[in-house]
């Protein structure tokens, strides 16, 4: 029950006015940047960081979570309402949200997905209650070479499971590392990849390429693709949101499986999308009639929205015990925690108790607050559609701008944001996909660090990854990974062959 | 939203093909890649007593950079892939600029006018010229936006954002 404990003390860090008052209006915020098109979760979080930067820690990890949720609970809004999902993982919430709100029942829908998302961060938060501090008190014990396994894992799982062209997952993922690398070396203090320019002489920042990679290129997107909002209109009575409550303990198996699934795949990462589909695809297939699916059933709005939530929750797991993200907005607010001179990782629990449970009971109050607040103010914010993206788009690269020059107060900071706002553009049109580039990003520098200074404690033997049998399993883990693609279509092949 | 959708125009002729820009995006992150391993080689991509030199992680990350760009570019020319997918069709494109070459010169203006009168200038010039919204909502719109990130962030939050003479003129 330490953990207990540890959670009622986290609660007496939070409430204070100052907090609280914060809470909300990150709420409020998260609301607005996830009903917003183009915008969403991570790009919410990376535009509005910059206001956090003269807060104290805790208040600012408490509104940029709260953003997040708030975010979350938004493009739940967009998905039903206007079937355009804000979020990758809001797709599956399309298939059946969209119908029930063409059939009028949008209020239903709505109630729905807002509780089963409460319901799914719910269950990921108590996950990280009593897991996060073990897995943290276990990975005290770890060294520079378990370190570089667990991080060599992460990178490998990218591509070997996810559903991109390998090799442009490879592109994504060495070019993001790279680019972490440019600047000052942290182990021997020599600059490098900076051609003597000056500008380069601080490295590229993380939020900068983030702001640029999902902000701005979003924005050319939107513009692009021309959306086209026709929406339902929605209010939510307390009877509508108490009947679906009645209706909820039915479909309890479909909100068991789906939180378990969202969970697991949460920790491992990219997970959230992958969550939702799968989440989605469970519920149909156990179903008795699964013609019903995708005309506007409200198992079909339960099943990813609590997959997803679920799984972009618990993604903050090993962000937090190990200092790895779990998805892009967990990598992005690793960045924030970085801002603020907080290392993340398991250090974090023993040296900055205040904000880590502080950061916890967050989670908890966010989500109740966020989801009485998404329930009472619907039609305020699907009214936030109406006004003209010819005015958004604008606003929006306003909040790009200051947020990349917030960072480090340079110029040159808003030109590169610019550049990789382009480059983002660009990159998600040709296929390359985004998250592992800002993973690599991140983590690159603590990612090399740890090799080399494995390296120099073995004397330059390789074998150190294979020194025990906890890091030799992580690393023979991640090799397998890498090549898993090679691996099942051997094992196929060979299958074919005997057949 | 009503203002940008215009005319339905699926026939507009593509400005590129999405498989000559993956081959151009190969074709300069190989650049890219070369020219980072060079500095990476002449950093010192060897060991020394202490370990790993600064350039070696770095070199090696480029050759992966390397190898799978020309895995790129291999893999699209032998593609059989007809060259009918289009990468922006020309309508896309004058929308995509239509953000895009304001933002650029935003970011000039910035540096002269300041943050504050630069945005008020995007958001009015914007709606107006793209969105063609009434002027008076369009220049009430940007003037209240401006003023509410001035006070919010030069005055409530502290954040220095850079000024131009107007901000100069009323003090600040």
């Amino acid at each position: 029950m330490e953990a207990f404990e540890l959670l009622l003390y986290g609660f007496g860090v939070l409430l204070t006015w100052k907090t609280l008052a914060l809470m909300m209006l990150g709420l409020v915020l998260g609301i607005f940047v996830g009903v917003l098109p183009g915008l969403g979760g991570p790009n919410g979080v990376a535009i509005l960081l910059p206001l956090t930067f003269t807060m104290d820690p805790t208040s600012a990890i408490v509104m940029l979570s709260c953003i997040y949720w708030g975010a979350l609970f938004g493009g739940a809004i967009t998905s039903i309402l206007f079937n355009i999902p804000g979020e990758a993982w809001s797709v599956a919430t399309t298939f059946d949200g969209y119908p029930m709100a063409q059939q009028g029942k949008a209020a239903e829908a709505l109630t729905a997905a807002f509780t089963s998302s409460f319901i799914g961060s719910l269950v990921a938060v108590l996950l990280i209650t009593f897991l996060a501090p073990g897995i943290a008190s276990f990975a005290l014990r770890f060294g520079p070479p378990e370190f570089f396994s667990v991080y060599l894992l992460t990178f490998c799982s990218f591509v070997g499971l996810g559903r991109e062209d390998k090799h442009k997952t490879l592109i994504s993922m060495s070019l993001g590392l790279l680019l972490a690398g440019v600047g000052m070396d942290t182990v021997s203090g020599q600059l490098r990849m900076t051609f003597g320019w000056s500008e380069l002489f601080r490295g590229i920042n993380f939020l900068v390429a983030v702001i640029g990679l999902f902000g701005i290129s979003e924005i050319l997107l939107t513009m692009e693709e021309r959306l086209a909002l026709r929406g339902h209109a929605a209010a939510i009575s307390l009877r509508v949101v108490l009947r679906v409550w009645m209706e909820m303990p039915r479909y309890w198996l479909t909100l068991v499986r789906s939180s378990i699934i969202g969970c697991w795949l949460g920790i491992t990462p990219g997970g959230a999308i992958a969550a939702s589909f799968m989440g989605y695809n469970l519920a149909k297939r156990f179903a008795k009639d699964k013609e019903s699916f995708g005309k506007g059933r409200i198992e079909g709005v339960f099943a990813p929205e609590t997959a997803a939530h679920a799984s972009g929750t618990s993604a903050l797991l090993p962000m937090l015990a190990l200092g790895i993200p779990g998805s892009g907005t967990a990598a992005i607010l690793l960045g924030g925690l970085m801002v603020w001179g907080l290392n993340p990782g398991p250090l974090l629990f023993v040296e900055h108790k205040n904000f880590v449970w502080g950061l916890i009971a967050s989670m908890y109050l966010g989500n109740v607050v966020g989801l009485v607040l998404v329930l009472s103010t619907v039609p305020i914010f699907a009214s936030v559609l109406r006004v003209p993206f010819a005015a958004i788009a604008p606003m929006i690269v306003v909040s790009c701008a200051i947020g990349a020059f917030a960072i480090q107060n340079a110029m040159f900071d808003v030109w590169l944001m610019l550049l990789f706002g382009v480059v983002g553009y660009v990159f998600k049109k040709i296929g390359i996909p985004l998250a592992p580039f800002t993973l690599a990003l991140v983590l690159g520098n603590r990612a090399e660090d740890s090799f080399r200074l494995s390296m120099i404690g073995s004397g330059g033997d390789l074998r150190v990854f294979w020194s025990n049998s906890l890091v030799g399993s992580i690393t023979t883990l991640a090799l397998i990974l890498l090549f898993w693609p090679l691996i099942s279509a051997g094992w196929s092949r060979l299958r074919g062959k005997t057949t | 939203m009503a203002q940008l959708q215009d005319e339905p125009a699926a026939d507009s002729p593509p400005v590129a093909h999405t498989r000559s820009i993956d081959i151009a995006v190969s074709v300069v992150l190989l650049a890219l890649a070369g020219l980072l391993a060079f500095d990476n080689w002449r950093t010192g991509m060897g060991w020394d007593e202490t370990g790993p030199k600064a350039g070696y992680f770095p070199f090696y990350l480029s050759l992966i950079l390397a190898g799978a760009s020309i895995y790129g570019i291999v893999k699209e020319l032998r593609a059989r892939r007809q060259l009918t997918e289009a990468f922006v069709r020309r309508d896309a494109l004058m929308r995509v600029m239509q953000v895009l070459a304001p933002t650029i010169v935003f970011v000039l203006l910035l540096q002269w006018l300041g943050l504050y009168v630069a945005s008020f200038l995007l958001i009015a010039g914007f709606m107006i010229f793209v969105g063609h919204i009434a002027a008076w909502k369009s220049v009430l719109t940007a003037l209240i936006f401006s003023v509410v990130m001035f006070v919010t962030f030069e005055i409530a939050f502290d954040v220095i954002m850079p000024k131009g003479p107007l901000e100069a003129l009323l003090g600040y």
